[in-house]
C-alpha cells in the first residue's frame, strides 16, 4: 500500500489519481495512525521549506515517519518541498530538515553564474538519471519533468545523486539513500513521464 | 534544456467555459472539466484557469469549481480571478494548484504580493497585468476589474514592482490583441522581458503556432499562453479544443529558438 502523507501540503489527489489509474493500492494519511499500513511512504510538497516543516511538526506523523523510514527501512519519495525537508537545512528557511539525506537546499542565486536564469526554475525540463536504477526505469532518454522551485537540493556525498538537470548550471533533480528517496520535479503533474516515475517507485 | 510552456488558457464565467474577445463579448464554449480532460490526453504543459466573474462581480470564489479543476488536471495548473486575501491562496494551494494568479488586488494592494509569497512561497504567485495601448500616445497602461478600469500604471514598472515584491511570474495579458487571432503584441513582450529576470507569459492574440513561434523568437523561453487558438477550428470559429502534439511542439520550439537555450 502506497501511503501519501497529508500534513497540508501539496497535491495529495493528484497523487492518489494517478495511482488509482495505475491500479495501485493507495491511501492518504490524515495522522500518525493512518501511516503504520504503509508499504511505501509519499511526501508531498508545495511552498516554503520552513512552512513545510512547522506543518509536519503540527501534524504530529513527525516521529512515526522517522520510525518507519529510519527503523523499520520503509521506502519513501519526498516530492519538491517533501524532498528539500529531507535535507539538514535550507537556505530558504531557518528551521531544520529531517537530516533523511546528507546535503543542504542551496538557493540558485548563491551560485556564481555569469549569467543567473531567470528564477523561479519553471517548466519542462530533461532529466539526465547519472547511473541506472529502478526509480528512472524504462523512461526513455530525453524524459522530461515540470519543475518549479528556486532552490537545489546540494548532496554532501556524490553518491547520493540520483538524476540531474540543467538549468544555468547542472544540478541534483533526485536523490537516495538507502530507502530513501527524493526529486525535485513534479512526477504527479508530469504525464506519462511522471506516471511511469510512481509506477517505478511503487515497484521497488 | 528548458523548454517554451505552450499554455491553453481558459476562461470561466458562472462555472462555463467562455471566449472573450477584447474582455468583451463572452462567448460559452462548454464545459471547464471536459475541457481539462482533453488537455490532459494532449498532455498539455501547463494549464491556466481565469475566473472572469470572480472580480469584477466581487463574488466569493467558487472554491468547489477550483478543488474539481485541481482534482482533473494531470498538468500543472494556474488558478486566478477574485484572489484578495492570503488565506484565499493558502487554500487554492490547498486544494492542489500550483500557481496562484493574483491581478486587480496586487495592483491595488501590492503588499499583498509579499504576504501571499511568504505564505506559499515566490515560485507559486503569479502577477497576472492586463495591458492596453493608450491612444494616440501609444503608451501601455495596466487595467484591472476585467478591463474597466485604468490604474494609468506603466506594465513595465508594474512588473519590476511585482518581482521586487517576491512574484514568481508575470503573466501579460494584451486586452487589445484578445480574442483577435493575429498574433501577439510582441513590442509589449519584449519590452517586459527585458525589465525582469522572472519566467513570463504572453496572453493574448495567438491565432496560430506561427504566432507562438514568433514569440518564442523574440522572447526565448517564454510562456505563450492562448484562449481562442485551442478552443477554436477554422474560420467560423467552431468550437474544438486541440493543442499540438509533442512532435509539432519540439519543432515550432527548435526551429523557433535556435541556440538561443536556457543550458
Amino acid at each position: 500500500m502506497i501511503t501519501i502523507a497529508n500534513y497540508g501540503l501539496g497535491n495529495i489527489l493528484a497523487f492518489a489519481n494517478v495511482y488509482k489509474r495505475l491500479n495501485v493500492e493507495v491511501s492518504i494519511a490524515e495522522n500518525a495512525d493512518d501511516l503504520k499500513a504503509a508499504s511505501k511512504l509519499i511526501l508531498p510538497g508545495v511552498g516554503a521549506f520552513d512552512h513545510a516543516m512547522t506543518l509536519l511538526d503540527r501534524s504530529g506523523m513527525r516521529k512515526t515517519l522517522d520510525d518507519l523510514v529510519l527503523g523499520k527501512f520503509v521506502p519513501v519519495l519526498g516530492v519538491c518541498v517533501g524532498m528539500q525537508i529531507l535535507a539538514r537545512s535550507s537556505d530558504e528557511g531557518r528551521l531544520p530538515g529531517l537530516g533523511w539525506i546528507e546535503g543542504q537546499v542551496k538557493s540558485f542565486r548563491s551560485l556564481d553564474l555569469s549569467e543567473t536564469p531567470p528564477l523561479p526554475h519553471m517548466g519542462w525540463n530533461d532529466v539526465r538519471p547519472v547511473s541506472s536504477n529502478k526509480l528512472f526505469a524504462h523512461l526513455e532518454s530525453g524524459a522530461r519533468f515540470y519543475f518549479l522551485h528556486s532552490y537545489y537540493f546540494n548532496c554532501d556525498r556524490d553518491e547520493d545523486v540520483l538524476a540531474v538537470s540543467s538549468y544555468g548550471t547542472d544540478f541534483s533533480c533526485a536523490v537516495n539513500a538507502r530507502n530513501i528517496f527524493g526529486v525535485q520535479f513534479h512526477p504527479e503533474k508530469s504525464h506519462h513521464y511522471g506516471s511511469r516515475l510512481l509506477k517505478n517507485f511503487a515497484e521497488l | 534544456m528548458l523548454r517554451p510552456r505552450v499554455i491553453p488558457c481558459l476562461l470561466v464565467r458562472n462555472g462555463g467555459l467562455v471566449k472573450t474577445v477584447r474582455f468583451s463579448d463572452a462567448k460559452y464554449v462548454g464545459d471547464p472539466i471536459n475541457a481539462v480532460k482533453i488537455f490532459n490526453e494532449k498532455e498539455a504543459d501547463e494549464l491556466i484557469v481565469l475566473d472572469i466573474d470572480a472580480t469584477s462581480e466581487g463574488a466569493d470564489l467558487d472554491f468547489r469549481m477550483i478543488a474539481n479543476l485541481a482534482v482533473e488536471c494531470r498538468m500543472p495548473l494556474c488558478y486566478g480571478g477574485g484572489v484578495k486575501t492570503v488565506d484565499q491562496a493558502r487554500k487554492i494551494i490547498g486544494l492542489g494548484v500550483e500557481k496562484v494568479a493574483i491581478s486587480s488586488a496586487a495592483v491595488e494592494n501590492p503588499g499583498l504580493v509579499s504576504s501571499i509569497a511568504d505564505e506559499i512561497g515566490s515560485q507559486s504567485v503569479v502577477v497576472v497585468l492586463d495591458v492596453k495601448k493608450r491612444l494616440p500616445s501609444a503608451d501601455y497602461e495596466v487595467w484591472t476589474h476585467n478591463g474597466r478600469k485604468c490604474t494609468g500604471l506603466s506594465p513595465i514598472e508594474m512588473a519590476k514592482r511585482a518581482e521586487s515584491l517576491g512574484a514568481g511570474e508575470i503573466v501579460v495579458n494584451s486586452i487589445d490583441h484578445d480574442g483577435q487571432m493575429k498574433g501577439y503584441d510582441l513590442e509589449l513582450a519584449t519590452r517586459v522581458r527585458h525589465a525582469i529576470n522572472l519566467p513570463m507569459t504572453m496572453l493574448g492574440g495567438a491565432g496560430s503556432l506561427a504566432d507562438i513561434g514568433h514569440l518564442i523568437s523574440a522572447c526565448g523561453v517564454v510562456g505563450a499562453a492562448a484562449g481562442s487558438l485551442f478552443v477554436f477550428k477554422g474560420t467560423y470559429k467552431a468550437v474544438l479544443i486541440n493543442y499540438p502534439s509533442a512532435s509539432q511542439r519540439e519543432e515550432l520550439i527548435s526551429s523557433a529558438l535556435g541556440d538561443r537555450l536556457f543550458q
